[in-house]
């Protein structure tokens, strides 16, 4: 029987370092393959190889079967291979059925019929239960149902090969499992999906078997009826992994943060944050739980002075900061591990050394007198590099050519040393293996006790829920209940994110 | 200073390159079509800058705002920004410097001479400022207020000097000696070329660009912030500052150019009725030059060096000037399509993997 695809003995050279040597890579007809690796293993590099926007150095790619050269995406398509990129590729101010059609326009009269288009997307998304709006534009649309978009393009191209770059990173929870049905769905059709992901549960929940590399080479290919997280996980580091660290105890300083009666208004002059009252002490990492679009991103956003405050007031250190500029905040003492690593965390064209002072380039040791002090930069630069594991050939390396989880780590790196008497840190491990994962919580901790506030925004309870000392429940750009986390358990939260207050009551 | 090169690996050189010789190439087809002797052409234009010190120092002579010009286009394409408005920067700037020279021609040089040079920087630097408030306050496209600001220093120059400072010729006074930058020493020097002390001032500049950008704390805000506008609000930078400083220091630059032709080359300046062009040459240089200080010294040597070994060209092949400026324009069109280049190239090294 022959294989949707195998990539036989594929090597990939970047300058500097191999991501891919010797790699095999073998998926069933039908099946969901997972791609387990740790960050900077060389999943993406891999699969941009099978879709054809690299070239490998070695190597043979069969594609049901034949022997093909795929020299571009274009051929990948042709083979009915398709992907969705781990960071992605969409057009923002185009529709969301223009974005589908891109490349591959229905015509009349030889120009572009946009009302077939929007019929084309509307039945492909009816038929895949995937709920998109077509003509709206990408940058109105929630990351989830950008996601769904970069799907169905993939689905309008009549892939019948589908790469799933780490598709549930930027996901909800509930996202994630409409996610798996629909991946499941599509196995159904005959479909085969490569599954590129972090998270053992949903190997387990949605994939036949997985193939594990490490440090760019091959460790086994297993069948998920045989394994088990624990053992999947070692197999990826190399070694046992503890998957929780021990939280230290919690002991509450005087006030760093305090919010009171905040209004804030969205892109659209609409209020999302209404009436918003929170306070964040020093040695406490506050949990904010809530459902994507619950005002969450304006929350931070309006405290890093980043979007207008239209009432109220937000102290830091006594400190009021309420619509002060960016830079004032940051002095004052603000830390922030944004939400979009590569739109607003990195400047994707600097080097990963230029990065790590991007708010402290100005300041001594780093520079005197204007005049920028690199050699100092470059020593803090390789510390960190090596303190937090980033993986990458030198501090010179541009961020742009990171891998998205080392690009995370450099974000982490460049917050968490700072030591910032109010650290925020939103999705601060989204896209991070199990390893990493566990090394950021452990600095999340050293920072808590040092006497440090924490304000966590995550979408994962788990993390959630073995960090806070405190979980803020945000519904509707109020904070609607304030919980201990040694008290609650996912479904409560789960049913306060949704408005509900205890007793089952509508708030 | 090796880091002068950094950002430029081996793959991107070899467009510009590619482009130069594809050019010189079609250039070349383009006389034999008409007629005319390809290597006679070329050969005389090399004689001339190589072997006749005139035409040596004439090509250094032009380069000079050549290179300033491309140095400002350059380092506003480093700070993610289109300055089309060189032009005019350089014409304020020519005639500020002039005007400068006239007016104050009592004080002594080591006052007048550096006075008018900075007034045609300041100049310039208020011609690129204006674009530099308009896209940062009120979201005007550069491009758009850069160009519109070229026609109002063309015509306003031309006011300035009809109604204030008319002379004979449709021209300025002439400046006075102590502002002058001519030198009888590097005339002699080169067989009475028009070369002047003006190219310390351009090697000054290339330096000053290079070290702003790269080695100073303002130059790294510039650079963040036009590769990453969001990135750099988050940071905590000023973004609408940072357009506004970057393109009054690309300003700067162009003014001095201008400054350059009225105390040095000329030591006055016409009533323009069109565009010198150098403004628009200097997006081609730094096109060529890949945006780098020694990129855009190089390239502006070689168009400096094809525009002034042209004229022996004509004289002693018979092939009319006018190519030069095809081949030049053939060379930018090839550094433009420089994504064919590369993918041609990758193409060809991947067949001989197979
Ligand atoms: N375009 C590139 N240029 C240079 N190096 C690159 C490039 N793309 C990837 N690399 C390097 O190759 C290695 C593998 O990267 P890759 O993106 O494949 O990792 P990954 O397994 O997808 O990791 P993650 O889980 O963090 O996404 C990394 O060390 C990375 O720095
Ligand atoms: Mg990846």
């Amino acid at each position: 029987m022959s294989y949707a695809i195998e990539m036989r003995n594929i090597r990939k050279e970047f300058p500097g370092i191999v991501a891919n040597d010797d790699i095999t890579l073998q998926v069933q007809e039908g099946e969901i393959h997972a791609l387990f690796g740790e960050n900077g293993a060389g999943k993406s590099t891999l699969m941009n190889v099978l879709f054809g926007l690299y070239q490998p150095d070695q190597g043979e790619i069969y594609v049901h079967g034949k022997k093909e050269f795929i020299n571009d995406p274009n051929d990948a398509a042709r083979l009915g291979i398709g992907m969705v990129h781990q960071h992605f590729m969409l057009i923002d101010k185009f529709t969301v059925a223009e974005n589908i059609i891109l490349g591959r326009e229905p015509k009349k009269h030889g120009a572009l019929d946009m009302a077939k288009a929007v019929k084309i997307v509307k039945e492909l998304s009816e038929r895949y239960g995937l709920d998109v709006d077509p003509n709206k534009k990408v940058e109105d649309i929630t990351v989830g149902m950008q996601q769904r978009v970069e799907i169905l393009k993939t689905l309008y191209r009549g892939s019948d090969i589908l790469i799933f770059d780490e598709p549930t990173a930027v996901l909800t929870p509930l996202e994630i499992k409409e996610l798996i049905e629909i991946m499941k769905r599509l196995v159904g059709e005959g479909k085969s999906i490569i599954l590129i992901t972090h998270k053992l549960k949903e190997i387990f929940e949605s994939c036949d078997r997985c193939t594990v590399i490490r440090r760019g080479k091959n460790i086994d290919t297993v069948a998920i009826s045989d394994t088990n997280p624990s053992d999947l996980a070692s197999m990826m580091v190399g070694r046992k992994v503890n998957i929780q660290v021990n939280n230290a105890p919690y002991d509450p300083k005087e006030k760093v943060l305090e919010i009171e009666h905040l209004n804030v208004l969205d892109s659209r002059k609409v209020d999302v944050i209404k009436d918003l009252n929170l306070t964040v002490h020093g040695g406490e990492i506050l949990g904010i739980a809530g459902v994507d679009g619950n005002g969450q991103t304006e929350l931070i956003e309006a405290i890093a002075g980043l979007r207008k405050v239209k009432d109220g007031s937000i102290k830091i250190n006594n400190d009021d900061v309420t619509n002060q500029k960016t830079r004032k905040i940051i002095e004052a003492g603000l830390g922030y591990i944004p939400e979009d690593r590569q739109k607003h965390g990195l400047v994707l064209d600097f080097s990963v050394g230029e990065n790590m002072v991007l708010q402290t380039y100005y300041k001594k040791p780093y520079a005197q007198a204007g005049i920028l002090h690199n050699k100092v930069i470059t020593k803090k630069a390789k510390q960190l590099i090596q303190e937090f594991d980033v993986r990458t050939p030198s501090e010179k390396t541009l961020a742009r050519s990171l891998s998205g989880g080392n690009q995370q780590k450099v974000i982490v790196a460049r917050e968490v040393d700072r030591s910032p008497q109010l650290l925020i840190a939103a999705q601060p491990t989204r896209g991070l293996d199990i390893g990493a994962i566990e090394f950021i919580h452990g600095k999340l901790i050293e920072e808590k006790k040092k006497g440090k506030a924490v304000l966590l925004v995550s979408f994962e309870l788990d993390e959630i829920l073995h960090l806070s000392d405190r979980i803020a429940v945000i519904y509707e750009g109020h904070i609607i209940d304030i919980v201990n986390p040694k008290e609650t358990d996912e479904n409560e939260l789960g049913l306060l994110m949704a408005g509900r207050k205890k007793g089952g009551n509508e708030a | 200073m090796s880091n002068l090169l950094k950002k430029v690996n081996w793959m991107t050189l070899l467009i510009p390159i590619v482009s130069v010789i594809l050019g010189l190439l079609c250039g070349a087809v383009i006389m034999l079509i008409i007629g005319y002797n390809p290597v006679l052409a070329y050969q005389s234009i090399i004689e001339s800058i190589f072997l006749q010190p005139y035409y040596g120092g004439e090509t250094i002579r032009a380069m000079i705002p050549l290179v300033l010009a491309g140095i400002a286009v350059a380092f506003a394409f480093r700070t993610g920004l289109f300055n089309i408005g060189v032009e005019g920067q350089l014409l304020v700037g020519w005639f500020a410097s002039v005007a400068c020279a006239i007016c104050f021609g009592h004080l002594p040089k080591v006052i007048l001479l550096p006075m008018s040079i900075i007034a045609g920087g300041a100049a310039g630097a208020l011609w690129g400022f204006i674009p530099g408030i308009l896209k940062a306050r009120f979201k005007v496209h550069e491009v758009i207020s850069t160009i519109m600001m070229n026609y109002i220093a063309l015509y306003t120059t031309a006011y300035l000097i009809k109604n204030f400072l008319y002379t004979e010729g449709e021209r300025t006074p002439t400046i006075p000696a102590a502002a002058s930058l001519a030198s009888t020493f590097l005339a002699n020097l080169t067989q009475g070329s028009r070369l002047h002390w003006g190219f310390v001032v351009a090697i000054i500049a290339v330096f000053a660009m290079w070290f702003i950008l790269w080695k100073t704390t303002k130059g790294y805000e510039l650079r963040a912030v036009g590769f990453s506008p969001d990135a750099s609000k988050y940071a905590g930078m000023n973004v609408s500052r940072n357009i506004m400083l970057s393109l009054t220091i690309s300003g700067i630059f162009a003014g001095l150019g201008g400054a350059m032709e009225g105390l040095g080359t000329y030591q006055y300046m016409t009533i323009n009725s069109a565009f010198t062009g150098i403004g628009f040459n200097g997006i081609a240089v730094a096109l060529l030059g890949l945006n780098t200080p020694v990129g855009v010294v190089l390239s502006g040597a070689l168009f400096a060096g094809l525009q002034t070994g042209g004229l022996t060209m004509q004289s002693d092949a018979g092939v009319p000037v006018e190519l030069i400026q095809i081949i030049i324009a053939l060379i930018i069109f090839f550094v433009g399509s420089g994504y064919v280049i590369k993918w041609a190239f990758g193409r060809l090294s991947r067949k001989g993997h197979k």
